[in-house]
């Protein structure tokens, strides 16, 4: 990002030594003790990052694609969203939450809770600090990266673009998921590579596949496409491929332009 | 000779630098003159068609005599676009298209994808037992025949063929034993969201006996040719060296993260399809007597030392399921579960003579009910899911968002190969070229994992 300049802090230098670490954190699975020694402002703090669901879609219709809908059902206009459960009061996850935005106040743009699964959205302008502050703190140690991936929404206005990074804590044996977002008009987002070397190949395969660029990325250079390869196979505007097939006098259409059903 | 003379340079262009021929004098010569200018850097590209890189790995060596100064791996010679033609399949089609991925454990793409769906779908609780059974036991030996595929071309490499050749001979009856509950060796497509597609076939457990006491029988050759082998510990042992710090950092996780000492495995730590219930050891390596840790020869005992856990596994899901013979393997929900209950032919086709009797003479709306959860499938509520399971190469995870559809919206696999060849660089540089071969099969990456 354009704020990377050099005056700007690594995220592991800006935490002092001094600072109080609240709870143990050798443990593996203590997320009650230290949810108890959460002071009552982080909860509040926590209370107030936007919940929600996520709107990606909108859709019209109810069954198919590719042919005129004879289900009578054509007019209905629904919207897709990813639900979101709300915070559970038992467990890890307001308490790493609260730590959270305790290190790095307004650090999340929302936070869904859904199916076991916590997910942080945040900023991309902050992500480079939240990640490092997840990598680096004792009550977080979110310490291994082990996957990091796509998702093209084209219908999500302003946030087209998706970068997830899934994080593993072996210390306390949690998982979590942040997420950032990028329009597709600028499609950068800050690498983690100096964070998690880890990332290295998974950023030029997110590069690769969905065309979103990693600032800071020490070579970001297509991984699994040749390299003179152009477009980004997994965005959704990139067509699938496929000859239609004769036979018989009737032709069959590639799978990507079929009438299916969704 | 002169060193700026061109033979092969077109009329009128012009030689640049020093220009290397090696003919017109004896090699002994050529050598010696070539040291004397001490600029042998030597750029090797190994791969992607070499015998020794598990596929089509390609490496880009530079290599100063045969000390490797910088090696570089290039990947994507297999990527088949598996995550984007998925996204126009129905979600049990899915099946199909992820077992092609890591091919050499097919069992873990397929239960990893599973259990993703099943998680969005909700119905993590109401897969039947005896299918949650039969996928451990699919598993755990999936896990046996890729540690030996993994032991087998290791050891091929470094000269001990005999390693291969019996371990592909192990292989081969655990495959049997696959072709017999889903009609192929590979690329199964027998886990399916909700459960598995058949049954075991009747005579299923006695194979099965049979597999075990083959194993029991076979598997301590290994350590008998291997352990103590000179040899093959002066080719193994401190190759491939990878602290745990350097494993964190790259993301390696499996049989390389425990060969540092650090005991992670997801089995016992996150347990999934019910491994708490199960009497298994995970196995770190501890130096002992002097043997490095975090090395090929660590991985290499950790794999043997897996392969006998795995076997215990084994062994108590054939118990289980000889208990709970004749139970439900797919979820009794007939909005998610395959209709047909299949039974294998001789053909090796999976058929029910029984379901087509019923939707074609006997009920209507069941013919209407089979042709649209084949044709269309179900849906899976919106929402994203990830799990991850242990691969016998390491951590293999399943990323899947669902936008409400009959089809996936995204698919991605983190494949425990793709991390691990990142670490080929710090792994390898600095040390022989012949130990290259050793440190990349001691990582077990399968190409068709890797570039998906």
């Amino acid at each position: 990002m354009s704020d990377n300049g050099p005056d700007k802090k690594l995220p592991g230098e800006e935490k002092s030594v001094d600072e109080p670490v609240e709870g143990t954190d050798s443990a593996p699975g203590a997320g009650l003790e230290r949810e108890d020694a959460q002071p009552d402002e982080a909860l509040d703090t926590v209370a107030q990052v936007p919940a929600g669901v996520h709107v990606i879609q909108t859709r019209k219709g109810m069954w198919s694609d590719g042919s005129g809908d004879t289900s009578g059902y054509g007019r209905i206009v629904r919207s897709v969203e990813l639900p979101n459960a709300g915070l559970p009061s038992e467990g890890w996850y307001t308490g790493v939450t609260g730590r959270l935005l305790k290190l790095v106040p307004d650090a999340l743009v929302r936070v869904v809770f859904d199916r076991g699964e916590l997910t942080f959205f945040v900023a991309r302008e902050k992500l480079t600090e939240v990640m490092g502050q997840l990598r680096d703190d004792a009550q977080l140690r979110f310490e291994f990266l082990p996957s990091v991936s796509g998702v093209n929404y084209p219908d999500d206005e302003g946030a087209e673009l998706h970068v997830v990074y899934h994080l593993q804590s072996m210390t306390h044996n949690r998982r979590l998921r942040v997420e950032t977002t990028a329009p597709d008009d600028d499609p950068h987002v800050p690498s983690v590579v100096p964070l998690y070397p880890a990332a290295d190949w998974h950023e030029r395969e997110t590069w690769d596949m969905f065309g979103i660029v990693f600032d800071g990325h020490p070579h970001l250079t297509r991984i699994l496409m040749p390299d003179d390869w152009v477009g980004h196979p997994q965005r959704k505007d990139y067509p699938l491929g496929g000859i239609p097939v004769e036979y018989k006098g009737a032709t069959v259409p590639p799978p990507d332009q079929r009438r299916s059903y969704r | 000779m002169s060193d700026t003379t061109d033979f092969y340079a077109q009329p009128g262009e012009e030689t640049q630098g020093t220009v290397y021929t090696a003919m017109g004098g004896d090699w002994a010569h050529i050598a010696t003159e070539q040291a004397e200018r001490s600029d042998e850097i030597l750029v090797i590209n190994m791969g992607p068609q070499h015998p020794s890189t598990h596929g089509v790995l390609r490496l880009i060596l530079e290599c100063d005599g045969e000390t490797v100064l910088s090696i570089r791996p290039g990947i994507g010679f297999l990527h088949t676009g598996i995550e984007k033609n998925m996204e126009y399949r129905t979600w049990t089609q899915g099946s199909t298209f992820v077992t092609r991925m890591d091919y050499v454990a097919p069992i873990f793409n397929e239960v990893a994808y599973c259990l993703a769906v099943e998680r969005l779908l909700g119905i993590e609780d109401a897969i039947p037992q005896r299918a949650t059974v039969i996928r451990v036991l699919m598993m755990e030996l999936n896990r046996i025949a890729s540690h030996l595929v993994a032991i087998g071309t290791g050891g091929m490499e470094i000269g001990a063929l005999t390693v291969m050749t019996i371990g592909f001979r192990e292989r081969e009856m655990i495959l049997d034993f696959f072709e017999a509950v889903t009609g192929l060796r590979m690329n199964h497509a027998y886990m399916r969201p909700g459960g598995v597609a058949n049954d075991l076939p009747e005579t299923g457990i006695a194979q099965l006996r049979e597999l075990i006491a083959w194993l029991h029988k076979h598997l301590p050759e290994y350590a008998a040719f291997c352990n103590e082998n000179p040899i093959f510990k002066m080719r193994m042992i401190g190759i491939g060296h990878q602290d745990l710090s350097a494993c964190m950092a790259l993301g390696v996780s499996g049989p390389v993260l425990r060969s540092t000492g650090y005991d992670w495995d997801l089995r016992k730590q996150q347990p999934y399809c019910g491994y708490e219930t199960y009497e298994f050891e995970s196995k770190a390596w501890q130096p002992t007597d002097g043997w490095a840790s975090s090395d090929s020869y660590a991985r290499f005992r950790i794999r043997l030392d897996e392969m006998w856990e795995s076997l215990k596994i084994v062994e108590q899901c054939a118990d289980r399921l000889e208990a709970s013979r004749g139970e439900p393997v797919m979820v009794a929900d007939p909005k998610i579960a395959w209709p047909a209950q299949l039974a294998l032919g001789p053909d090796g086709q999976g058929n029910s003579h029984e379901h087509i009797k019923h939707i074609m003479g006997e009920s209507m709306e069941a013919l209407i009910h089979h042709f649209k959860i084949v044709t269309e499938g179900f849906r899976v509520p919106p929402g994203q899911a990830y799990v991850p399971i242990e691969s016998p190469k390491g951590e293999i995870a399943c990323h899947v968002v669902s936008d409400g559809g009959t089809k996936p919206f995204r698919v991605h696999m983190r494949d425990p190969g793709f991390n691990h060849l990142q670490s080929v660089p710090i792994q390898c540089e600095g040390g022989m070229i012949s130990d290259v071969v050793v440190a990349v099969g001691s990582l077990d990456p399968v190409m068709g994992g890797v570039d998906r």
